[in-house]
């Protein structure tokens, strides 16, 4: 038997990782996020006594499943509210009286790819899109999301709770969207899945160990959704796009927060397992020959991290992914990294002859990664006042202090 | 479940009657409406008068009170509704896209309320 905060220990371990196969198993059965999420919630308390009276059951998630469903079935008998909710229990009863052992964990029926579709619906906001993406897929509880979002933890469940409320009064289907509309909608549940990487990628707040675990948490679920959607290979391309950021997690920034550019990095210490992963995934992804723009910011994310040294950077290459990256998305971001990318393969000129084609575009001014590469191509191609200007608007536009102070730096070696 | 679809435009933008594209406008009304009838979809539907014909009564104060012009002064304005029934919201969006009203308004979709019992 376990000492108790040992078991502890072993139940969130164990709730963390199987939470949203087990949720989503109930939500199918039950047909209401709330009532699924209330009951395995009672299933976990349950288990921290049981468990710790006659040790771990053999399939721990199978163990929680079978008494979340009893729960169920005795909220059912009691309340005539559930009743109404869920018209049908013979399904219920039936797994009750058929369970004579123990299902495995793979016996338990999948159903979390419908609940990413639930929960990444475009009817929800984004924010709540991502709250409850963690909340029920990722297993993250909701004083953890609130962390993330530094809200407070009031906050955050009443976000959730609004949500879950939405899905169940407008009507939100648990499914997954077949045909035309599967290429609508996995778009975003995979921009969903990038912003969290994003929110703990990038350096805007929070602690570094809450980042990292929200990009963790990012790349699991996009493992699965591309366990889950093999047809689809957007999927493994946000899935390599994610492993190849975060190879350089421990050298794009200083200790004190200071972000350093891809050409100071210290490229040793990104981490090969990382980059090798990524690469043998980009490569059997890119065969099936329906490349997206996941996949094409893979693979200039993968020639980055194959070249050993900035110097040996294979720009041409670079260039015309984003060539191809802004047929599919031609939007200021795109053309202003594929200026960049043509400074370094061609000439800062002819870069800056690509980058000018935005200037008609209105808001262009205040676009901050505009200034902030316009400022880089001038100063290399030797107009030093033009340059001065642009890096003076980057630097009052940056958006955090990493980001202003580099940019300092650079308008002060001009 | 039945999902009420309001139809939000500006008054003064899109086909206006008497306008040369403005029979097509109708056809395409006619058309989407004959669709969710055919599919067995539609509760109702009406287009409403313009906003210049509204009146807004209140008791909150105690006593009626009775003003002209619509609840809110906004430029987009409710010109009409459908009530249909679907499977489910997805499905909802999908025929509130299809209103001829969207492509120069907005569709707002609201499920209409189950009473308990």
């Amino acid at each position: 038997m376990l000492p108790p905060f040992q078991l502890e220990q072993t139940i969130n371990r164990i709730v963390r990782e199987e939470w949203g196969r087990l949720l989503s198993a109930l939500v199918a059965s039950l047909g209401d996020l709330q009532l699924a999420e209330d009951v395995l919630q009672d299933a976990v308390e349950t288990a921290l006594v049981d468990w710790n009276r006659n040790g771990l059951p053999r399939s721990p998630a199978s163990w929680l499943l079978q008494v979340a469903r009893r729960k169920a079935i005795d909220r059912f008998r009691r309340d005539t509210h559930f009743r109404r909710l869920v018209p049908d229990i013979t399904y219920l009863t039936e797994l009750e009286r058929s369970d004579d052992g123990p299902e495995t964990v793979e016996e338990i029926p999948d159903k979390r790819l419908e609940l990413i579709f639930t929960c990444c619906h475009p009817a929800l906001d984004d924010k709540s899109r991502i709250a409850l993406t963690l909340r029920t897929l990722g297993g993250l509880t909701t004083e953890e999301i609130a962390r993330c979002f530094l809200d407070r933890p009031g906050t955050m469940a009443q976000r959730l709770v609004r949500a879950k409320q939405k899905i169940a009064l407008a009507g939100i289907a648990y499914e997954v969207p077949s045909g035309e509309r599967l290429n609508e909608r996995l778009p975003v549940v995979l921009a969903v899945l990038y912003l969290i990487f994003n929110e703990g990628y990038s350096a805007t707040s929070g602690k570094e160990a809450i980042r990292r675990e929200l990009s963790d948490e990012a790349i699991r679920l996009a493992r699965m959704t591309a366990y889950l959607l093999p047809a689809e290979p957007e999927v493994n391309g946000l899935l390599a796009l994610m492993l190849l950021h975060d190879s350089r997690r421990a050298t794009r920034q200083l200790g004190d927060g200071t972000l350093v550019p891809l050409e100071a990095q210290n490229r040793s210490a990104w981490s090969r397992p990382r980059i090798d992963a990524a690469v043998a995934l980009l490569k059997s992804t890119l065969r099936q020959q329906r490349v997206g723009p996941y996949q094409l910011q893979a693979a200039i994310s993968a020639l980055h991290a194959e070249a050993r040294h900035w110097e040996d950077t294979d720009w041409r290459q670079i260039a015309a992914l984003y060539d191809l990256l802004y047929s599919l998305q031609p939007t200021p971001v795109v053309r202003v990294n594929q200026a960049v990318a043509i400074s370094h393969a061609d000439s800062p000129v002819a870069a800056l002859n690509v980058i000018d084609t935005l200037a008609d575009i209105p808001k262009i001014e205040s676009y901050q990664p505009y200034h902030a590469a316009r400022a880089d191509i001038l100063s290399r191609a030797g107009r030093r006042a033009e340059a001065r200007e642009s890096y003076d608007r980057a630097i009052d536009m940056a958006g955090n202090e990493a980001e202003r102070h580099l940019l300092i730096t650079r308008r002060d070696e001009l | 479940m039945q999902y009420l679809c309001l139809i939000y435009h500006a008054e003064d933008v899109g086909p206006q009657p008497g306008g040369p594209d403005f029979p097509a406008f109708m056809q395409a009304y006619q058309t989407f409406t004959q669709e969710v009838v055919e599919k067995d979809m539609l509760v109702s539907g009406n287009a409403l008068q313009p906003v210049a014909t509204a009146t807004t009564v209140s008791r909150e104060t105690g006593k009626v009170e009775i003003t002209d012009g619509p609840f809110a002064e906004t430029k987009e304005q409710l010109g009409g509704y459908y009530l249909l029934e679907c499977k489910d919201l997805d499905e909802a969006l999908v025929y509130a896209a299809k209103i001829p009203s969207a492509e120069h308004g907005r569709i707002e979709v609201r499920p209409v309320v189950v009473w308990d019992d």
